[in-house]
């Protein structure tokens, strides 16, 4: 557990870079988010997808997989790709400040 | 008036559910039906050992109705959709099914179609997959034939059946080679997208160690989007690439297309929303899921519906019988890791949790999360014991559906 600040907020992070405790996160503190993962300029889908995975951790307690973000964003999986090179599963939710999503098992 | 208690999926868990349900319920009381659109019942651990010729397809074969105790209805069919609200199962055949309690057990299939190119040029030749008796059979032959180049092993994406066959895969084929005396003309890559060898720290610590000692490279962070079988490669969303001459890869897995088709039923890849304690749907107090169809956050393995299956009976019967369910399975697997040379590793774990050394059921059991010759025997016995024990739905002694801590050295 680290504490890092964005956006002139201190926040609690987790070892892999989540957030500790989602209820931190608010909207102001993606752009700074964004930076740190390398995304520079965020577009409408870049947001469109950052709360689609919120609204899905706030609703089920983990954001979805890839695979699933595929099949019900709206988004394909080439194209959430395109959005987070790095792994739109991960960056993603980094973003949306929830914690990392459940592997499955 | 007897209740109308119907089962969709005749596989491990819809025929050990059917066939506790028919001890508890005297026919007055109960009429049981079994829904499958196929008529034989495949043993799949054992499609494991098909690529190398140690089982064969046809021997992991059983007709499924005479795994039914008498008393139960089969019908042989696919499922079109379930009326929710109106408590009826619709057949392909046009018949419907009114129900009392739904149980569903439609287990995960296999959709390599989903992932580009897999099915196209080369698939079946140079690109397989053991999931299924005809792919594992393909690979037998395939295995057969090799002299020598690059095998790369895959998983598509999570989650998949028995998430620890693709390691033993790899493991059998280290052994498999060595055997055949040409283990240095092959290189085994195991191309994962998880972050490690598994999900969970310490097995997954162990199984990394085991893949290393075998010559086994590690690809991780790996989200096959294409397989492109003339140019032999795998193609990762992220555009990272990994050669092959032969490809094993479990493709993506969804729940049945019915689930889809019924309205609220089913989470985006068509598994069951239930609840991960009580086992109950959360789209309709009647519906429950078992085994591989239902979205829980635990294994798909044989032996997780075997747990599940008893406090699955007991909540059907609370129920019927409008009592309180009892919300106590705790996500326990059990699985046995074939590492090759009749050696084999045990894990045994829950939702909370995960595996660790020490032994299994208790101080005086098999050793956990190390690599011994009882755990291959206990592998080789599991089938015996699957169709003779596990289906019927008899209890085990000393084995039960709770996690066992006493043997597990938990720090
Ligand atoms: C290669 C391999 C190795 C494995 N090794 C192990 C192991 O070592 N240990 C272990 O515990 N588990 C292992 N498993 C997993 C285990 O086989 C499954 O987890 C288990 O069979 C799940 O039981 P189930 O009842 O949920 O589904 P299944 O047993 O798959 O049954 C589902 C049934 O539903 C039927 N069905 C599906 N869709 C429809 C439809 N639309 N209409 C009508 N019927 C339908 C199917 O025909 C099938 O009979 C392995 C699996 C594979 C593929």
């Amino acid at each position: 557990m680290t504490t890092t600040t964005f956006a002139d907020r201190q926040v609690e992070l987790t070892d892999d870079g989540f957030f500790a405790d989602p209820s931190q996160w608010s909207e102001d503190l993606v752009p700074a988010l964004a930076a740190a993962d390398g995304i520079d300029e965020l577009t409408d889908d870049h947001w469109t997808v950052i709360r689609f995975m919120r609204k899905e951790y706030l609703e089920n307690g983990t954001g979805p997989n890839v695979r699933a973000h595929g099949k019900t964003s709206g988004y394909t999986e080439k194209q959430l790709y395109k959005l987070f090179p790095k792994g739109p599963a991960k960056v993603a939710a980094r973003l949306a400040g929830i914690s990392k999503p459940r592997g499955c098992i | 008036m007897p209740r109308n208690i119907v089962i969709l999926g005749g596989g491990t868990g819809g025929t050990l559910t059917a066939n506790r349900l028919r001890k508890h319920f005297k026919p007055s009381d109960a009429v049981i039906s079994v829904v499958d659109k196929n008529r034989y019942h495949i043993y799949q651990p054992g499609l494991l050992f098909v690529p190398f010729g140690l089982a064969y397809a046809d021997d992991l074969i059983r007709p499924r109705e005479r795994q039914f105790k008498k008393g139960i209805d089969f019908y042989e069919s696919e499922v079109d959709h379930v009326d929710i609200e109106g408590r009826k199962v619709f057949l392909d055949d046009g018949r419907a099914l009114a129900y009392d309690a739904l149980i569903i057990a439609t287990g995960a299939r296999i959709v390599p179609e989903e992932t580009e190119g897999l099915t196209g040029d080369g698939w079946m030749e140079k690109m397989f997959t053991f999931y299924d008796a005809p792919g594992a059979t393909a690979l037998a032959r395939a295995y057969n034939e090799f002299e020598g180049g690059r095998i790369v092993v895959n998983v598509a994406d999570m989650p998949i059946k028995c998430p620890v066959a693709p390691l033993e895969f790899c493991f059998l084929t280290d052994w498999y080679f060595q055997e055949k005396g040409i283990r240095d003309k092959v290189e085994i890559t195991y191309v994962t997208p998880l972050d490690n060898a598994f999900t969970k720290p310490r097995a997954a610590s162990a199984l990394a160690g085991l893949l290393d000692e075998k010559g086994v490279k590690l690809v991780t962070e790996f989200n096959t989007g294409e397989v492109d079988g003339p140019g032999g490669r795998l193609i990762s969303y992220d555009e990272r690439e990994v050669p092959f001459d032969l490809a094993v890869v479990i493709p993506v897995h969804s729940g049945a297309e019915f689930v889809g088709r019924s309205e609220g039923l089913g989470d985006a890849l068509d598994f069951v929303e239930t609840d991960k304690h009580t086992l109950q749907s959360k789209a309709s107090p009647a519906i429950f899921a078992i085994g591989d169809a239902a979205n829980l956050p635990a294994s798909k393995a044989g032996s997780v519906s075997h747990f599940e299956g008893e406090i699955l009976v007991e909540n059907v019967i609370r129920f019927l019988a409008d009592k309180e369910l009892d919300a106590s399975f705790d996500g326990h697997a059990n699985c046995f890791i074939e590492t090759g040379f009749s050696k084999a590793l045990l894990i045994d774990f829950n939702y909370n949790q995960e595996p660790v050394e020490g032994h299994y059921p208790t101080k005086v059991g098999m050793p956990l999360l190390k690599e011994s010759r009882l755990n291959h025997l206990g592998k080789l016995m599991f089938q015996w014991f699957y169709w003779h024990s596990l289906l019927p739905g008899r209890d085990i002694p000393g084995i039960n559906p709770d996690m066992p801590t006493s043997g597990k050295h938990l720090n």
